[in-house]
């Protein structure tokens, strides 16, 4: 055998130890076979929290649904939840829900966008460099310290310029919400500006365009997908923010357009409510899982629309 | 006859170069701007806060005398909260992480269970306050203590954990796998020994900020049902507690009945914030030192 | 065919004689094909690798040579959709059999890649890797083995003072020795080495050519090479692969100074490839 040549070497002979151990090894033989079958089952948690989440939401929506048909719930513009005869109509909710979007989304676009553009085509290495990660810290302070700076600091700066804007309102968590968003239209956008290959702008700069031309006849148009999925995600981030406005906007039911009024969002009636202490199986109790249910679908269909958008830039390039 | 006219063009290129000139300086001022509104919130919070920010505010329990209060309870909980998240985000997210990378054959099944990853990425954080709350709180019966929050926040931040583990383990260089089969090794002693050791700086990267991101959420917690009041510091995962934000949350809307509370409020902002920097830096840390290069 | 028949004659022989000028076969290749999905990249392979030479196999990139060294390991079935039919006996049972266990099979026969690849681990630590997964845990004994195997890499001297240190801070010629070293800790029969200088530079592969020529003392050697000028140096036989087949093999100095075949002398005349 090939083995016994090397005995003179040493007093160690590594291949009959081997060949030993492999004798006892039937053990490690199980785990091999056993360990896929564990992993398979720890990555399901990740369905099985989707599926939890489905399942709890619209059971206990589909309870409240029949108490409260879903016609009205969609379509009615009262909500008296604690009142003595109760009305639940989700469009008060869904309104503060859009407008708060609306003022975020005024902020962090333009803001975001600009930001985009000049980190992409504008900024040397090194400032880009500097400035990318500092923009991320926005994006890192929690939510909670928004809502601290907007009910403390923006809110009272506004109403110092217009004194009727109310105490609670939704204009000033909509412009916080809008410079807490700016960071992820910033970087998503920018990820999309810059994947645009640099033959494209070469072109247009070896045709006496200038960079802001280039930028706006060229980059953009090419990294339009990206740029929208970016503005999507962010809509999204903003419909399904929480804290934010459930300080800064009271509590309030009004179905109106008045941005300097209190009004209440989907997020925010869920925290109301369940922080009252809603009793188990109360019609109030039901239409947490209702809305929360409308806020999941708002926010899924968005993703999934994000998702398809940023798919569709990815097979562009 | 010439098409083009050098005057006129001469004159239309001044034009267009001080568009671009001033354009520029527009965009320059738009990424300034997130950073100006940053640089007042943290002025701001820090003026408020610091004054009350001493050694009784942070070891001190919650009172409703402003001068008394502290937020040791919070500091508790908040530290027995990560106690839950930390193991058990580690534990399903590096294991899901394995399995899809390296297990899991390509196709539609992998397809799926990462489209699906993506998709929990992007439900609002309140809706899972209300599973925590069906789940945890109500169904397990487990009540409004540690555990039943801090598993809520780990489902909350299992996506972050996964795709930073799926993007750690996809960094290790295929040659070291190879070499390890080469050597007779099996494929989880080569998974256990080569490849998750090498995929460590990165997962734990990704795991703190997860972590900073679940220390700093309050909407889930809201849900659970965390009591304001006075209440015993918790000495186990199955006693009531109270968090360093929902610390805030209070005393910022306590605020117009208290003016002192905002100021507390701050303080306790501040003691978040330092928290979340030292996370940060020491993700900043660890991947600098530790990152191989091959 | 006659050529297997021809060994097992020689197999008698051993046993029989003192003067043996043949030596036994460790690998023998019969009708040996693979295809990587559509890819027909092994076609009809016969070869017979004998103990402790070194058999030098050479071709063109793409030939199929560095498949046929991964296909004696079975590193080749990393690669998803890879199919074999024939059979590749080693020490009499045949590797593509399902039931042999790859582990054990990888454990004798080691392998040296193309680009060092040693772990981003301590030098004692690449060495001890494979005794350890292999169950040997005694410290004692894996401080004999990996002096034993950096010894036997001619890497020891230049180690011994840093063994804790992380082994990419090595050169790169250091690094291949030292996966050398890491090869020779579980002992094995055979080590394949798949264009091992191919990253190094010439007094690196110089180092690793006269390794390679002491190893040939106690191991059989399969190496993969595209530097005909090493082949010639270093091996005792070539096999001359194009297009998936075996064209020619033979004793090197045969192949060097008389080829059968006129495209093995078009190739390394340097004609084409």
């Amino acid at each position: 055998m090939a083995g016994n040549s090397d005995t003179n070497k040493n007093a160690v002979n590594v291949r009959e130890m081997i060949a030993e151990k492999k004798k006892k090894k039937n053990l490690s033989n199980f785990t091999e076979k056993f360990i896929p079958t564990f992993l398979l089952l720890i990555a399901s948690i990740s369905l099985l929290t989707t599926v939890g989440i489905i399942i709890t939401l619209f059971t206990e929506a589909i309870e409240f649904f029949k108490i409260v048909p879903i016609w009205e719930f969609f379509t009615g513009t009262v909500l008296r939840p604690m009142s003595q005869n109760p009305e639940f109509g989700v469009l008060p909710l869904i309104n503060g829900t859009l407008i708060s979007t609306f003022i975020a989304m005024l902020v962090a676009g333009p803001v975001g966008i600009m930001s985009a553009i000049y980190l992409s085509e504008y900024a040397s290495d090194r400032v880009r460099r500097v400035l990318k990660p500092l923009l991320e810290i926005l994006a890192g302070i929690p939510t909670i310290v928004y809502g601290f700076f907007a009910f403390t600091f923006v809110t009272p700066l506004i109403r110092s310029i217009f004194p009727e804007v109310g105490a609670t309102n939704i204009l000033s968590p909509g412009l916080v919400m809008g410079v807490m968003i700016i960071p992820m239209i910033a970087s998503l956008s920018e990820d999309a500006m810059s994947s645009v290959p640099n033959s494209m702008r070469e072109g247009a700069f070896a045709l006496g365009a200038t960079k802001l031309e280039t930028t706006f006849k060229v980059v953009i148009p090419a990294a339009l997908s990206g740029i929208i999925s970016s503005f999507v995600l962010g809509i999204s981030r903003a419909i399904g923010e929480t804290m934010i406005v459930t300080i800064a906007s009271g509590s309030s039911k009004n179905f109106t357009f008045d941005i300097t009024q209190s009004m209440q969002t989907m997020t925010a009636y869920i925290v109301e409510v369940s922080s009252g202490d809603a009793p188990a199986g109360s019609t109030i109790y039901y239409s947490l899982y209702a809305v929360a249910a409308t806020l999941f679908i708002f926010t899924l269909l968005m993703n999934i629309l994000a998702r398809y958008l940023s798919r569709k830039f990815r097979e562009e390039y | 006859m010439k098409y083009v006219d050098e005057a006129v063009v001469e004159k239309r290129m001044k034009a267009r170069i001080r568009n671009n000139s001033i354009l520029k300086f527009i965009f320059l001022l738009s990424t300034l701007f997130g950073l100006v509104v940053l640089a007042v919130l943290l002025i701001r919070v820090f003026s408020q806060g610091i004054a009350w920010l001493d050694w009784d505010f942070i070891t001190g329990r919650l009172s409703t005398d402003p001068d008394r209060a502290g937020i040791l309870g919070a500091i508790l909980g908040t530290s027995w909260l990560m106690l839950v998240v930390i193991p058990v985000t580690l534990f399903i997210g590096v294991g899901t992480a394995i399995y899809l990378e390296l297990y899991a054959k390509p196709g539609r099944f992998q397809n799926f269970i990462a489209t699906n990853i993506s998709n929990l990425a992007g439900v609002p954080s309140i809706v899972y306050g209300l599973l925590g709350l069906t789940i945890f709180v109500r169904a397990l019966e487990f009540g409004n203590v540690v555990l039943a929050g801090g598993l809520t926040l780990s489902l909350l931040v299992l996506p972050i954990v996964i795709v930073a583990a799926q993007e750690a383990i996809r960094a290790v260089p295929q040659f070291l796998s190879e070499a390890s089969y080469g050597m007779g090794a099996t494929k989880w002693q080569t998974v256990k020994k080569i490849i998750l050791p090498a995929a460590l700086p990165g997962i734990l990267t990704g795991s703190i900020l997860a972590l900073s991101r679940a220390i700093g959420e309050t909407a889930p917690l809201t849900v659970i049902g965390i009591p304001a009041l006075l209440i015993p510091f918790p000495g186990s995962f199955f006693d009531t507690f109270t968090a360093l934000p929902m610390q805030i949350y209070y005393w910022t809307l306590d605020a117009s009945l208290v003016s002192e509370y905002a100021y507390l409020a701050a303080a306790t902002i501040i003691v978040l914030l330092v928290l979340l920097f030292l996370l940060n830096s020491v993700a900043i840390f660890i991947r600098n030192k530790f990152q191989q290069r091959y | 065919m006659s050529q297997k028949i021809k060994v097992k004659l020689n197999d008698q022989a051993i046993k029989s004689s003192d003067q043996q000028e043949d030596k036994r076969a460790v690998f023998e290749t019969n009708q040996l094909n693979l295809w990587y999905t559509d890819t027909h990249a092994l076609k009809d392979i016969n070869l017979s690798i004998k103990e402790k030479e070194v058999t030098a196999v050479i071709g063109p990139s793409g030939c199929g040579k560095s498949t046929y060294i991964k296909t004696l390991n079975r590193m080749v079935e990393l690669v998803p959709g890879v199919r074999t039919t024939g059979e590749i006996k080693y020490k009499n049972r045949n590797i593509l059999d399902r039931n042999f266990r790859v582990e054990d099979l990888r454990t004798q026969v080691g392998m040296v890649f193309q680009k060092p690849n040693p772990f981003p681990k301590s030098i004692y630590e690449n060495i001890a890797y494979g005794p350890k997964i292999h169950g040997i845990k005694n410290k004692k004994i894996l401080d004999e083995i990996v002096e034993k195997s950096l010894r036997g890499a001619y890497i020891w001297d230049e180690v011994k003072d840093r063994l804790n240190e992380n082994a990419y801070g090595l050169s790169g010629g250091q690094q291949q020795r030292l996966c050398i070293a890491r090869c020779l800790a579980v002992e094995p029969g055979v080590i394949l080495m798949d264009e091992p200088t191919s990253a190094l530079d010439p007094k690196s592969t110089l180092r690793i050519e006269e390794l390679v020529q002491e190893l040939r003392e106690d191991y059989s050697i399969v190496i993969v090479t595209h530097n005909m000028q090493q082949a010639a140096r270093i091996s005792d036989r070539t096999a001359f692969f194009l297009n998936g087949e075996v064209v020619e093999f033979d004793e090197t100095d045969k192949i060097f100074t008389n080829p059968k075949d006129s495209r093995t002398e078009d190739y390394i005349s340097g004609r084409f490839g």
